[in-house]
């Protein structure tokens, strides 16, 4: 078999590395940082996320196909978040037509 | 039963047949992906729109369950990730060890979520008819918690009606996406425990070896994406505006 395997010592090591990602990202939500908070509670979870990937799940360490299927997923997903939160954040709610009939009824009623 | 390490007539190499198999978990994981992206997705709109509630929401979930939680479940991916290491280093009776290891530490996981949705029970937190954000500061107990805890919950509460007067109904989506995320992810965890118990089986029979050891692996990969799908719960359901409490 080719397949690398990853020594335990390596493993201790990533294991250390998400405890103290779990550390940093309670100790962090003790804090304000405003807008920030979001942004440090899941840069922290990307990076343990992306350490798991790498490492436990032998991402690294996988064909070049399967390096491209597994970017392929987070492709997708960020597709579906980007797009749908951008429609989310710049379409502005338009009036119902019922609301839009009262206001038409007041502003005529006005004049 | 299949014999093991065999190659099947569709593959040229053993190698190439191992490849496709991993290659088609990870095909299965890109839709696991997805799947919980969906929550995700109307989780982000929905705090960023009711960020009020939610945050109310957040500071309602006990941090110190959530916290050992994560570090159990990354516990138990050390665990699998060893149990595959001794799988393809032919260690027959470390890969039983390290597979009970993490069937025990995912049950561990499993335990402390049932404490903690039976505490949302005790609070009233449960989305339906008897919902009610501040069940615990009209009806105070120690089963809610200690009075410094609900004199706290009840500034809130009341800072937060002057922002949002739809309060409950929106903490209600809160506790509706935290018991479909979390409750989906338990159920995640169920089916990987059902999984390691066949392999525990299975191993047990020492059929795992350096020649022969996909479903060690791939139950492995299984096991570390319900991992990092905790790895992004957590703060975001735990810990994001936890200041404010």
């Amino acid at each position: 078999m080719t397949e690398h395997i990853v020594s335990p010592k390596i493993y201790a090591v990533i294991f250390l590395a998400l405890m103290v990602g779990t550390f940093l990202t309670v100790f962090a939500a003790g804090r304000d940082f405003g807008r920030m908070n979001v942004v440090i509670a899941l840069g922290i979870a990307t990076i343990k996320a992306t350490l798991v990937i790498l490492f436990f799940m032998h991402g690294k360490y996988s064909s070049r196909r399967t390096k491209l299927v597994i970017v392929s997923g987070f492709f997708w997903l960020a597709i579906m978040l980007g797009l749908t939160i951008a429609d989310y954040s710049t379409r502005h709610a338009e009036p119902s037509r019922s609301q839009l009939n009262e206001s038409t009824t007041s502003s005529l009623m006005r004049s | 039963m299949h014999r093991t390490g065999e190659l099947y007539g569709q593959f040229q190499t053993l190698d190439q047949q191992k490849e496709t198999a991993t290659l088609g978990m990870w095909v299965f994981l890109v839709t696991e992906i997805l799947f919980f992206g969906g929550l995700f997705l109307a989780y982000t709109i929905n705090r960023h729109a009711f960020s009020t509630a939610f945050g109310i929401g957040g500071n309602m979930l006990d941090l110190t369950l959530g916290a050992a939680n994560t570090v159990v479940l990354i516990l138990s991916s050390l665990t699998m990730a060893m149990a595959v290491w001794s799988a393809t280093t032919s260690k027959k009776s470390l890969v039983t060890i390290f597979l009970i290891l993490t069937l025990a530490l995912g049950g561990v996981f499993l335990g402390v979520k049932v404490v903690e949705y039976k505490q949302k029970f005790d609070h009233h937190l449960i989305p339906g008819h008897n919902f009610d954000i501040s069940y615990c500061v009209k009806n105070p107990s120690p089963v809610c918690g200690t009075p410094a805890e609900l004199a706290t919950e009840e500034k809130e509460i009341e800072e937060g009606l002057k922002v949002d007067p739809d309060l409950n109904a929106h903490a209600q989506l809160y506790f509706s996406l935290y018991f479909g995320m979390t409750g989906l992810h338990a159920l995640h965890m169920v089916i990987g425990a059902g999984l390691l118990l066949w392999l525990i089986v299975q191993s047990a029979k020492g059929r795992f070896d350096a020649n022969y050891n996909t479903p060690v692996e791939n139950i492995g990969l299984y096991w570390h994406f319900v991992d990092i799908v905790w790895i992004y719960l957590f703060p975001l359901l735990y810990l994001i505006n936890r200041h404010l409490g």
